[in-house]
């Protein structure tokens, strides 16, 4: 290992001209891992970012590959089965000995994969919105922290549309409670009265409404403008969304903010009845720039014209990009000199701006606002800057002295109030 | 970008021949001076320019502040604003002085201004005072739905002036109940106000609670004893009470200077860290603090010294809030207005109260229809036949998929469900007789074989469905006049979908009724299941009958299919959500007879509807206990709520 | 005695025998390099589901309860001995991290940490009640074995006493299995909801092992756990109470009227499965590296009965090969290592088509070959069936049980 190292610092040394006489050694070619559920109830989610790693390595291959070698895509399906992460991830890192895995969409199949990668020095790309609260030295956040998209959705609520009582609901899993315990926190030191704060949790897949709907209209009784900030997830969104037509909620009077509701959940619905509700995230399709329309463009031409693309796409594109600048940057696709070139790598995201790796393995990410049209699309009302994202969120008492530092402080989860590291693999 | 590049072009040659011309006027210079404020677009900050664009007195302003609300104004690289409106197809500028029409619009080249929702609500307050009385009735609707969403106290005067020109009856009822909304709020007249909360007191609309509750918005204060508050006193608390906690009562002491904060654990550490001397704090070794006890004996001489605040003990704590009197204290200063306003929410509470157990009612209605549906087909399976179809669920999303393959071909709504539905049962049904005659026509004797068998079917045609259809959900509309809700008052509603499948249901259960007691089929059906061999020595043929009853029961799986589709989703796995159901279903009413299938399902529908009731945060967990409570049923009527007895109940 | 034990179970030495062969095998190949860590896992792992599915097999094949509460069982194990993995890993990270400080840790402090570091993932840092033992390993060994089976005697005890059975009492277990499912989800639970227990595979003071070697141990640890499994319940279903369980299985009234406590048999049996499957899990999840309650929804459960049918159930050695067999080809199908296959207007992505084939494949076993994989075996030793001369043995005159009492 550590003589491939040499080999490839010598051939980066060399320059270009080098590299494709290395390109005969051992490390061709490269092999770029996707660990994406292809089956279960996740794949709804996840087969698009596999696409999407597929056409971005087909990209670069067209681009002539990296450090003259080929990119090669390994895929494998853990099926929506979260131990069967762990276990892929383990295979795609011993048995296809890939150089980088972009996959996972749940946090608990991150939760599982953890452990592996961190074993064995692997580098995953993960690349959905997640509540934070962590921070591992082999993952880089390609997705939103809480500080990237709820915090500043639940801003946008107060201040531009005046919500003065909240519903947050969510599916009963890890990512809403999280982020809707950070949001709790946060509109409490906002001001917001305990018994202005409405929470309820639904099931994965949940059709039964009515009484939500129900429960969230009678909120108004006290005369203060109530909104809706939503961490549903997949498929339960469409009865949600069809509910509030049917009981003719409009966002003007009841606005819903969602995290998870992108231009694809919103293919399985007819928005006409929720023009008006909006979304936060890092990119919406419907973003202006010449980049974003070629990325469009070359989606729809590879998947079908009716295919859309969304946030999580995104992410990998930065990712993928980020990560393929770094390799370059690196001379070589060994794990750890790529983790020190991705620190401050910067790569122009769709929507304009331009996104950073910061050394708590976050991106600097702007916060879109956007309202749903009736063609299933989001109309962009704001666009924040480049907002740095934040491991550890600071409105939780018990992780806001903490803060991740890769670079120089070499710990992601650091105390600055004992000025230690509490540890240096990830709490899983 | 072809059609844009064209368009540019045509744009371009439009300005060549001189034809555009934006006249500098008032309304123009107006909207240039605020042009600032408007482009930034932000709720906080726009209050300004709305009022200066109102104050202004000119005519055109409110076509301006109409088109800005409705995302129609649009900036051109010059700065110059523009209203954009739609005309055959094309996109057509409109001077904002004038009103006259300058050509077709390049808006690629212009920027569009997005009042959000927040900026649109305040425009459209700001519009009231000129559409309350404008002649287009849906105009003063939209002012009256603005006054609704924010009733401020300045338009209680337009609303008064305009009730007198108000000809449309609708409009007019509405304008003198908000007269009344806001009379009640904001009048100068404490004898009006208290008439108009009266009057309200038998209404239990949300609009009406959303009034008066701000009038009884009251705030906490904390005052030595003896001593009582300024205002209108709503009572005195006393603390540890229900409404107020010890904690809280100390905290606002503390907050108003009457007492001393108590340090916390973390400010006891951070400060023996701070005061750490020769390996010893307060003349305790550092080395012993790990022991709560040690801490407090060096956290006290510190105190001692005066180097610390001192601890509070929970002695202090009882003394301070002995000490002193809670009270909550009416922003109202009018006690009239108060107790008027308290009485009419006391008289509309026990309304509200009783409204909603009729709502809680329909919602367990619908639910236990909902299953009903999902079950019946079971009922007819697994009840009268008893074969444990595990494949139930995905017959019931065959059918969804089949209305969304159908909603493909047939764009109209109305005309598609039409389709769907026989389409459903016809596919459902060829499905269920194939299965029947290739599987499980061989597994009779073997039970609990045919759950293994068509589980196995299950899970193939679930990730069958999965590579045909993708795994994204598909969309499946509902026509438009099944899309709204019967809304009886702000507290009673149902969807129309919701009371579509209750009728279904009902249908269904009509049509099993006549089927199994009424007609050659149902004779030969329940002859069969009770002695086969009895059946077929009178020239019944067993295996005909097995075969059309269990299509049968796949048909109206596929039906159902449709109807959960529109009121839920289709996706491959949504059979699945509704299988341990359906068979919990089954079993709880008792198997074999459709008046129990139907009692399970409203025990399970009403369950679960009541504890969620007693839950209304955490869904899930009132899925678990009415799972938890049907479990515990079976164990005291293992045959379900209706048996079957005597020979009909076969083993 | 064991003479005649062997004689009435002569698979107990083929299958204990082979059992060491694989192992040793396995352990070898592993040394030497020629496996993965990752495929030492999957043996490992797949032995711990052979030993469910023994379970299972004793349930269902011998005393003819289809339970579909087995996999509650599995998972609560694996819950148990994650609380103690957790807990105790944990806490040496919240000693390291707190002996850098100024002041030495209150015992509250160290606790609070601990509670932090696990369920700061949900938002909490206080331990819940039901973690009071998990600083203990034998205490949560103990809970391994108690829970699933105080669990399986409560709701045995209920069902069985108002006589529920058959494919009612499946659709039951099933029910108390989602039922569990759904409350291990909330994460008032206190089980960290809908993440569970991770981290499972690293144990607690043995980070300087590497996982080639841990997973060697959970091999070996996984082969002994089947093997005095097998020896356990071939014990059990050999003797006397093994001849009353084929009798309930076949006729639960004519036993019950020959005077035998028919439900204190399920209820022993029953219990006794659970135990198994518990001990079954908790060793399975150290090796899987994280259990959570998407483990024990319905599906799965359905899964291990679908192995002990496409094994053969009725014969012990059948729920282990079928065990095996379907969940190594899964991983095979899964593991994208297959070409696709190009078939002209369809494109066979065996990732995709794998589990319609797996589906169909249940049901061309349940309806060509009832035996299972097991009936290969009867093709190779030629057993003699007794003859019967085409009595029944049972009223139901088409089942198969007159071929399965043969075992």
């Amino acid at each position: 290992m550590k003589t491939r190292i040499s080999t490839l610092a010598i051939a980066a040394g060399l320059g270009f001209a080098a590299a494709p006489a290395f390109a005969q050694d051992a490390a061709c070619p490269i092999k770029v891992g996707v660990l994406h559920s292809l089956s279960g109830t996740m794949a709804i989610s996840e087969t698009t970012l596999k696409d999407t790693v597929l056409m971005l390595v087909e990209d670069q291959n067209e681009k002539g590959g990296l450090l003259g070698c080929e990119l090669e895509a390994v895929v494998v399906d853990p099926a929506s089965d979260w131990p069967l992460f762990a276990e892929k991830a383990r295979e795609l890192l011993t048995v296809h000995e890939v150089d980088v895995i972009f996959g996972n969409w749940t946090s608990v199949s991150r939760k599982s994969v953890l452990p592996v990668v961190e074993e064995l020095n692997g580098l995953l790309f993960y690349p959905v919105q997640y509540e934070g609260e962590e921070s591992s030295k082999n993952v880089f956040y390609t997705g939103a922290a809480p500080n990237q998209q709820a915090i500043p959705a639940t801003d946008y609520m107060i201040e531009e549309l005046g919500v003065e009582k909240f519903a947050l609901l969510g599916t009963d899993y890890v990512y809403p409670r999280t982020t809707n315990n950070i949001l709790e926190a946060y509109l409490k030191d906002q001001g917001v009265a305990d018994a202005d704060i409405f929470v309820n949790y639904t099931p994965f897949g949940h059709s039964d409404w009515s009484k939500i709907v129900s429960d969230v209209v009678a909120l108004g009784a006290d005369g203060k403008k109530v909104g809706v900030i939503s961490t549903i997830n997949g498929d339960a969104n469409i009865g949600f969304y069809k509910e509030l037509a049917a009981q003719g909620v409009s966002a003007e009077d009841i606005p819903v903010i969602a995290f998870s509701v992108g231009e694809e959940e919103l293919s399985g619905l007819d928005t006409s009845n929720l023009v008006g509700h909006l979304a936060a995230w890092n990119y919406f399709q419907s973003a202006d720039g010449e980049a974003n329309e070629a990325f469009v463009a070359k989606w729809k031409e590879k998947m079908g014209g009716e295919r859309v693309t969304n946030d999580p796409m995104e992410a990998h594109y930065i990712g993928f990009n980020m990560w393929a600048q770094a390799v370059e940057q690196a001379g070589t696709t060994d794990v750890d000199a790529v983790r020190e070139a991705m620190y401050g790598q910067t790569f122009p995201n769709l929507t304009g701006s331009v996104a950073e790796m910061l050394p708590n393995h976050h991106l600097t990410k702007p916060v879109l606002i956007g309202e749903i049209t009736e063609d299933g699309q989001f109309d962009i009302l704001t666009q924040t800057d480049p907002v740095p994202g934040d491991a550890w969120t600071d409105f939780l008492p018990e992780s806001a002295m903490l803060t991740s530092d890769w670079k120089d402080l070499g710990c992601g989860m650091y105390n600055t109030q004992t000025e230690t590291c509490v540890q240096t693999k990830s709490n899983y | 970008m072809m059609i844009r590049t064209f368009k540019t072009a045509l744009v371009v040659t439009w300005l060549a021949l001189g034809a555009v011309q934006a006249q500098a006027g008032p309304v123009q210079d107006l909207l240039q001076e605020q042009g600032a404020l408007i482009e930034e677009s932000s709720r906080r900050t726009i209050g300004p320019a709305i009022e200066a664009i109102v104050d202004s007195g000119l005519e055109r302003v409110q076509p301006v502040l109409q088109a800005w609300q409705d995302k129609a104004l649009w900036i051109d690289a010059e700065g110059r604003f523009w209203r954009v409106i739609e005309k055959d197809g094309d996109e057509i500028l409109v001077d904002v002085d004038t009103g006259a029409e300058a050509g077709p619009a390049d808006t690629a080249a212009m920027e569009q201004i997005k009042p959000n929702s927040g900026i649109r609500a305040l425009i459209g307050t700001a519009l009231v005072q000129f559409q309350l009385s404008d002649p287009n009735p849906a105009r003063r609707r939209a002012a009256l739905e603005s006054i609704t969403r924010d009733p401020e106290p300045e338009l209680l005067a337009p609303l008064r002036a305009s009730i007198e020109t108000e000809d449309d009856a609708d409009l007019l009822a509405r304008k003198v109940r908000l007269e009344r909304l806001l009379t009640a709020r904001f009048d100068e007249d404490e004898a009006a106000r208290v008439a108009a909360i009266e009057a309200l007191s038998t209404d239990a609309a949300v609009e009406t609670r959303a009034a008066l509750n701000p009038l009884l918005a009251s705030r906490m204060v904390a005052l030595p004893d003896g001593e009582t508050p300024e205002g209108n006193v709503a009572r005195e608390l006393s603390p540890g009470g229900d409404r107020l906690s010890r904690a809280a009562a100390y905290g606002a002491l503390v907050d108003a200077g009457l007492a001393p904060p108590r340090p916390s654990d973390a400010e006891i550490r951070a400060a023996l860290e701070a005061n750490r001397a020769n390996g010893e704090v307060g003349g305790v070794a550092v080395a012993a603090l790990g022991d709560p006890q040690a801490r407090a004996r060096a956290y006290d001489a510190l105190a001692a010294e005066g180097l610390v605040a001192p601890r509070v003990e929970e002695a202090d704590v009882e003394a301070a809030l002995a000490a002193h009197a809670f009270f909550d204290v009416y922003a109202e200063p009018s006690a009239a207005v108060t107790d008027a306003a308290r009485a009419a929410l006391t008289s509309i509470g026990i309304r509200v109260g009783a409204m909603k157990g009729v709502d809680i009612g329909l919602d367990a209605l619908s639910l236990a229809s909902i299953y009903f549906l999902a079950a019946i087909g079971l009922a007819v399976t697994f009840g009268v036949m008893g074969v444990i179809n595990m494949a139930h669920g995905e017959f019931i999303m065959m059918g969804a998929y089949t209305a969304y393959l159908v909603q493909q071909i047939i764009p109209d709504r109305t005309l598609s469900l039409i389709a769907a539905l026989p389409a459903a049962f016809v596919v459902t049904f060829v499905a269920g007789v194939a299965m029947e005659r290739l599987v499980i026509r061989h597994l009779y004797k073997r039970p609990l074989e045919t759950l293994l068998a068509t589980f196995g079917i299950s899970i193939a045609l679930q990730q069958l469905a999965k590579i045909v259809f993708g795994t994204q959900a598909r969309p499946l509309t509902a026509p438009d006049w099944l899309g709204g809700a019967w809304i009886i008052n702000d507290v009673v509603g149902i969807s129309h979908i919701r009371i579509a499948i209750f009728v279904l249901a009902l249908m269904f259960l009509g049509f099993f009724l006549f089927l199994m007691k009424r007609t050659r089929l149902g004779l030969e059906t329940r002859s069969v299941t009770q002695n086969p061999g009895m059946a077929a020595s009178v020239g019944i043929d067993p295996g005909r009958v097995n075969m059309l009853t269990f299509g049968l029961g796949s048909g109206i799986a596929g039906i159902a299919g449709v109807a959960i589709g529109l009121y839920a989703k289709v996706t491959s796995e949504m059979g699945a959500d509704y299988i341990v159901q359906s068979f919990m279903t089954v079993v709880v009413g008792g198997v074999g007879n459709i008046w129990g299938t139907l009692a399970g399902a409203a025990m399970i529908g009403g369950l679960q509807k009541g504890i969620e009731v007693l839950n209304p945060s955490n869904t899930l967990a009132a899925q678990t206990w009415m799972i938890v409570a049907v479990i515990i049923f079976i164990q005291f009527r293992p045959r379900g709520i209706i048996a079957l007895r005597g020979r009909a109940a076969g083993d | 005695m064991t003479g005649s034990f062997l004689k009435r179970n002569p698979s107990v030495p083929v299958v204990l025998g082979l059992l060491l062969l694989g192992t040793l095998a396995v352990a070898a190949m592993a040394a030497s390099g020629g496996l993965s860590t990752s495929f030492v896992k999957t043996l490992g792992m797949t032995l711990c589901l052979a030993l469910a599915a023994l379970a299972m097999d004793l349930v269902w094949g011998y005393a003819g309860i289809l339970s579909l509460g087995n996999i509650a069982f599995f998972a609560l194990g694996g819950y148990m001995i994650g609380m103690w993995l957790m807990t105790a890993r944990t806490e040496i990270i919240v000693a390291e991290s707190l002996a850098g400080q100024a002041i030495p840790a209150t015992p509250q402090e160290i606790r609070d940490a601990v509670g932090g570091q696990i369920f700061g993932v949900v938002g909490s840092a206080d331990f819940p009640a039901i973690w009071a033992f998990s600083g203990s390993l034998p205490a949560q060994l103990a809970l391994v074995v108690l829970v699933p089976s105080l669990l399986a005697l409560v709701f045995g005890w209920l069902a069985f006493r108002s006589r529920v059975t058959g494919v009612y009492l499946s659709i039951l277990t099933q029910a108390m299995t989602l039922a569990l499912a759904l409350y291990l989800f909330q994460n008032d639970a206190g089980l960290r909801g809908n993440n569970g227990l991770s981290g499972l595979q690293n144990l607690p003071g043995l980070s300087a092992v590497p996982q080639a070697t841990v997973s060697l141990w959970f091999l070996w640890g996984s082969a002994l756990a089947l093997g005095l499994g097998y020896l356990l319940c071939a014990w059990v279903v050999s003797g006397k109470f093994g001849a009353i369980l084929r009798g309930i299985r076949d006729n639960e009234a004519r036993v019950r009227f020959l005077g035998y406590p028919v439900e204190g048999f399920k209820l022993a049996v029953f219990t006794l499965s659970a135990a198994i499957t518990g001990i079954a899990g908790a060793l399975y999840y150290p090796q899987a590296g994280i259990v959570n309650p998407a483990e024990m929804m319905p599906i799965a459960s359905i899964y291990l009965a679908v192995w002990v049918a496409i094994g053969g159930r009725g014969r012990l050695y059948g729920a282990v090969i079928g065990a095996i067999a379907v969940s190594l080809i899964s991983s095979f199908f899964t593991s994208g290592k297959l070409p696709d296959l190009d078939l002209g207007p369809v494109r066979l992505v065996w990732v995709d088509w794998w589990l319609v084939m797996l589906g169909f494949s249940f049901v061309l076993v349940t309806l060509l070959a009832p035996k299972g994989l097991g009936g290969l075996v009867d093709l190779w030793t030629q057993r003699r069936r007794p003859e019967r001369h085409g009595a029944d043995l049972g009223p139901d005159t088409g089942a198969f049980r007159e071929k399965e009492a043969e075992a």
